[in-house]
């Protein structure tokens, strides 16, 4: 019995020191991002472990130099919209493609799974003519509309897994009750599915917040965050301080958010492989 | 305060399967009628049709007078008691109970009177605040009782509400969902698979099988008399032991394996009938409380077995015993585990725990005539007139 339990516990710390490496592959890149980002502009080349002294300058930059408040802007803009009409849409369809019974919805899934595998690089020349035509470049509907269309079949999937393990009864309680279908899906479901929710939205604000291929195309003067980010500096000199500070603010709501939401995420994701 | 009243309900899916045939079934006001029946035996799909969560394919659901075929739950105003309780997780208890009340836009003073009552009648008044996450096994189910018995339903259905409690808090809740029932006087029905909860539980109790209804009494009549060999085998535990055996010409002996029991004429007496059996097979069956060890003053006829395993019990033994005659089985009326282990001649008795009974040798039991039953072969249905 005993010794069974050591042999356990050495298997658990082999996890655990494994894990700690995939840890510092994460961190230790995003500790010299945000080191870099205090240092001081002008001795960037020399290799320090701890910024000496601590310097504003890169941030001071990054916004009064290359107006990034404004990049900033446009992104929380596009992403939040993006991210609200996802959220809307991928609810009702997952909810529909997770509990009502209906006729094709394997071959409507697989659609979906296709579609979120699709590259980018393979329709943007169309979509570069169309809203060419439309009138839409360098505007905020120009990325809020292929974003939506995008990022929605990844939360229609993520939604729809968590619909899925409610059980029956729950609808069937409230009917009971007497809650009619809305009722029952807006006081009940919803609230259920709420990790569900948060996963998929995380996931969207996150996609649609470093995406950088259809920004580029469609809004290059309505610049966002990665193509801002992108176009710092000059031909002749690549201002490091600066992007890494920008950087660092353009991390900022990510983390916070997967931070604020942690838990939610994961029996977001987790959700679905044990039932349904 | 209704009645419920069945008349011929068939529920036959898209995909043809017959799950419910003919079933015909009235509950009177107040009264608990338990629909009992092994898994598939259609109890839950009936249970559910007159919930109005599944469509009923043909025939009348009256409660109280109306018919209510086509009415939603909510019209029917029933309320239910699922196996997993769905409560709802993000709310309270108190929120939970409530929830029915607040969708019929009662005043929120009223609502939480009620809530409070319901909650007193439970024993739920200090989790009223609670998540139902955070109570155990015992108290979800008695807010899952409570978001029931809160709206003053007419009809109260419950589907195996007790099945995933541990043993001994079943037992316990046995007595409390009884107590509740008794306390509101609501017509209810209540499905599960365990025929002790249904014994133990019943005013009346329906006996299905494959969607047919078997028999439907008061369990002590379900008991004694069993309609067909059936509802004999999966009422009672340890089950009746059944044997196919054969009359004599002259029906006053019954052959059982390579032993011939007389038949006194009290048995003839209560089953007129079994006289047109002569020399015919039959199947007989005897309780295992009706086979205690025989004695010295033994006068009725005896069965001589093999012990092949015995449970102490403190107040009985439990002879598990063999003889040489084929044993019946009705399908569906004991679990696949049962009848792979029952082998053939397989038996069970009840007997005094001061009788000598060793693994391996022989031992005598007394047969109690008045404990008889006889069974038409062909028709498994209980020979009487």
């Amino acid at each position: 019995m005993n010794r069974n339990r050591t042999g356990w516990h050495k298997v658990i710390n082999g996890v655990n020191i494994s894990g700690l490496f995939v840890v510092l592959f994460i961190v230790l890149p995003l500790y010299w991002l945000i080191i870099t980002s205090f240092r001081n502009p002008s001795n960037l080349g020399s290799v320090q472990y701890w910024p000496n002294p601590w310097s504003g300058d890169n941030y001071a930059q990054a916004f009064k130099e290359y107006d990034f408040g404004s990049y900033f802007i446009h992104s929380v803009i596009v992403t939040l919209s993006a991210t609200a009409l996802v959220l809307i849409f991928g609810t009702m369809a997952g909810y529909a493609l997770g509990r009502l019974p209906m006729r094709g919805k394997f071959t409507l899934m697989v659609t979906l799974l296709m579609i979120s595998l699709f590259p980018e690089i393979a329709v943007i020349a169309p979509l570069y003519t169309l809203e060419k035509d439309l009138g839409w470049l360098d505007s905020y509907q120009g990325l809020i509309i292929p974003y939506t269309a995008f990022f929605l079949p990844f939360a229609i999937w993520i939604l729809r897994n968590y619909m899925l393990g409610i059980p029956k009864e729950m609808e069937e309680t409230s009917r009971i009750d007497g809650a009619g279908p809305i009722r029952t899906v807006w006081s009940i479901i919803l609230p259920m599915a709420l990790p569900g929710v948060f996963t998929a939205a995380i996931f969207t604000f996150t996609a649609c917040w470093t995406e950088f291929l259809m920004a580029l195309t469609f809004d290059i003067n309505l610049k966002m965050i990665p193509v801002g980010i992108a176009t710092f500096g000059t031909p002749n000199e690549v201002p490091f301080g600066t992007i890494f500070a920008a950087s660092v603010v353009a991390v900022f709501p990510i983390g916070i958010l997967v931070f604020i939401f942690r838990k939610f995420v994961i029996s977001g994701l987790t959700s679905g492989a044990v039932k349904g | 305060m209704a009645t419920v009243d069945m008349e011929k309900l068939n529920k036959v899916y898209e995909n043809g399967f017959h799950a419910v045939k003919d079933f015909t079934l009235d509950v009177a006001d107040g009264e608990f009628v338990v629909l009992v029946g092994p898994s598939g035996s259609g109890k839950t799909t009936a249970l559910r049709m007159v919930a109005g969560l599944e469509d009923i394919t043909s025939g009348t659901l009256r409660i109280g007078d109306k018919v209510v075929n086509d009415e939603t739950p909510k019209e029917r105003d029933i309320a239910m008691v699922f196996q997993n309780y769905a409560l709802y997780p993000h709310m309270t208890v108190a929120e939970n109970i409530g929830f029915a009340l607040k969708l019929r836009k009662l005043p929120k003073a009223e609502i939480a009177a009620k809530v409070k009552e319901t909650g007193e009648i439970l024993g739920l008044t200090e989790w009223l605040d609670r998540k139902p996450s955070q109570l155990s096994g015992g108290q979800r189910q008695r807010v899952a009782m409570g978001r029931a018995i809160v709206r003053s339903p007419s009809v109260f259905l419950m589907d195996e509400p007790l099945s995933n409690l541990d043993a001994k808090l079943r037992v316990q809740m046995r007595a409390e969902v009884q107590r509740i029932q008794r306390r509101i006087g609501v017509a209810t029905l209540y499905v599960t698979h365990d025929q002790v909860e249904a014994m133990t539980m019943g005013d009346r109790v329906a006996v299905l099988r494959s969607g047919q209804l078997e028999q439907v009494d008061h369990p002590q009549v379900l008991y004694d008399h069993p309609d067909n060999v059936f509802v004999a085998a999966f009422i009672g535990s340890p089950a009746m032991n059944l044997y196919e055996s054969t009359m004599s010409d002259d029906a006053h002996t019954v052959k059982v394996g390579s032993q011939t029991l007389p038949l006194p004429d009290d048995v003839f007496a209560a089953r007129p009938g079994l006289l047109r059996y002569g020399g015919k097979k039959v199947v007989l069956g005897v309780r295992p409380e009706h086979l205690p060890a025989a004695h010295d003053g033994s006068t009725g006829p005896t069965l001589v077995g093999n012990v092949d395993l015995v449970e102490a019990l403190g107040s009985e033994l439990v002879v598990h015993f063999t003889i040489d005659a084929p044993r019946v089985t009705p399908e569906g009326a004991s679990t696949d585990d049962e009848d792979a282990t029952a082998k053939a001649g397989e038996g069970v008795a009840r007997v005094a725990p001061d009788t000598k009974a060793k693994v391996g040798e022989r031992i005598t039991f007394e047969v109690k005539t008045e404990g008889m039953q006889f069974f038409d072969m062909e028709t498994d249905k209980a020979i009487w007139d």
